[in-house]
């Protein structure tokens, strides 16, 4: 997902018996359902587990811009470039109230911005692909998007405060994110040409698999899941969200007349769900592991915004003291 | 040269006249820049008619562990809620 394989900073789960007395309350706490909120006590691994995992999520936000952001000269109306701005703009938003969230448990912007540009931090697999035409904004939308919000679901209730509240007004937002997209594919689709139709089965083909790699490696691999489940900073497995978008994705695609490149993809009237094939985990870890199509240009183009904008803010920084010290003096 | 940008807890009033209410935080060189990014990141959908902020380190709050001592007291004072009393059925509507 957009946090993928962060890693849980715990041996193994505890029950309540093993625990010291602070941490049962803790873990009680959450049981019950109640948030954890900045000031209250909690376990050094749940403040790391949720560090990593929030900031890798906003890291996600800010890096998800430049793919798209590469078509908004480029859209094919006025109106779609207005609309791709907004969206576009929307994830520097969900960015920042995430960097936020993660800045209540005592890590600074800083921080989290060197660990993303020295290449310590992750961020989601995904973003690494190139978007080669104007049908792989309509499939960022429609399945990116589409799989962000099934994750981001269920973390509105996740048991840190400031992080469920973060989730909350970003789905508000994003549902019209992955609308924007189906609405993009739908006229291609359904009153294009039969070259926009087969650009769009071209998307199609590149962003199926890397979508659904979104959601991490299978239940049997994920080894952080337990912990972080029993903290409530997950609530589904990897496989239980990849099998929903499966299942909701196929008929969308079916109506847009378009083919998913999974030979294995088929209907399981026993499960009452689709069968489906394995994405490559090869390719998924390469990816993950700065080997993609696009990581070097990602992390160079954040690393030349964020170097080429130090001028500005040390210069607005630099007027906002000399205002006070003037203030002052007066 | 490290010198990041201050936080600032931010407050919006919606359209319904009701209070400022706490909407998140961001960082900005001066308060005429807090507003102006605020409207930006937290008003993009017609959120709100007016916007507060004000520097994260002049805010002071109470404690988790002050929970207890402070908000106890209230429990037992059942008799501030006007659920308490009975309102006899021929005086009417109270």
């Amino acid at each position: 997902m957009y946090a993928q394989m962060v890693r849980s900073d715990a041996a193994s789960v505890r029950s309540i018996e093993e625990m010291e007395p602070r941490e049962r309350a803790f873990q009680q706490r959450i049981d019950e359902g109640q948030k954890i909120e900045p000031k209250d006590w909690m376990p050094e691994g749940y403040r790391r587990t949720l560090i990593r995992q929030i900031s890798q999520h906003a890291h996600s936000e800010i890096v998800g811009q430049l793919p798209e952001g590469n078509w908004i000269t480029r859209a094919p109306t006025l109106e779609r470039k207005a609309i791709l701005l907004a969206k576009v703009q929307d994830e520097a938003g969900h960015g920042l109230y995430l960097y936020c969230a993660a800045e209540t448990l005592g890590i600074s912007r800083d921080e989290m911005y060197d660990q993303l540009h020295s290449g310590r931090a992750k961020y989601s697999s995904i973003f690494n692909y190139p978007t080669l035409s104007w049908a792989d904004i309509g499939c960022i939308g429609w399945l990116v998007d589409g799989a962000a919000i099934m994750n981001q679901v269920p973390l509105q209730r996740c048991s840190y405060g400031p992080y469920a509240r973060a989730m909350v007004r970003i789905c508000k937002e994003e549902s019209f994110h992955q609308r924007q997209g189906y609405d993009i594919l739908v006229t291609m689709c359904r009153k294009g040409s039969d070259q926009q139709r087969a650009m769009v089965q071209n998307a199609l083909d590149r962003w199926w698999w890397p979508s659904l790699m979104m959601f991490g490696p299978p239940d049997t691999d994920s080894v952080h899941s337990a912990q972080s489940m029993a903290w409530k900073i997950k609530q589904n497995s990897n496989d239980e969200l990849r099998q929903k978008f499966v299942d909701e994705t196929v008929p969308q695609a079916k109506y847009l007349g378009l083919v998913i490149p999974d030979p294995e993809l088929a209907w399981n009237e026993e499960r009452g769900a689709h069968d489906f094939g394995e994405p490559d985990w090869n390719e998924f870890l390469a990816v993950l592991n700065g080997n993609g199509p696009c990581n070097r240009e990602r992390l160079g183009a954040r690393r030349a915004a964020w170097a080429d904008g130090a001028w500005y803010r040390e210069g607005l920084m630099a007027h906002a003291h000399k205002r006070v010290a003037g203030v002052a003096a007066e | 040269m490290t010198s990041e940008w201050p936080l600032w807890e931010v407050f919006i009033r919606g359209q319904h006249g009701l209070s400022h209410r706490h909407v998140g935080s961001l960082h900005a060189p001066d308060a005429a820049m807090a507003i102006n990014n605020a409207r930006d990141v937290y008003t993009r959908r017609n959120e709100g008619v007016s916007i507060w902020v004000v520097r994260s380190s002049d805010i002071a709050a109470s404690a988790p562990g002050e929970k207890g001592p402070l908000f106890d007291p209230s429990n037992s004072k059942v008799y501030r809620h006007p659920t308490f009393y009975e309102v006899p059925e021929e005086a009417g509507n109270m």
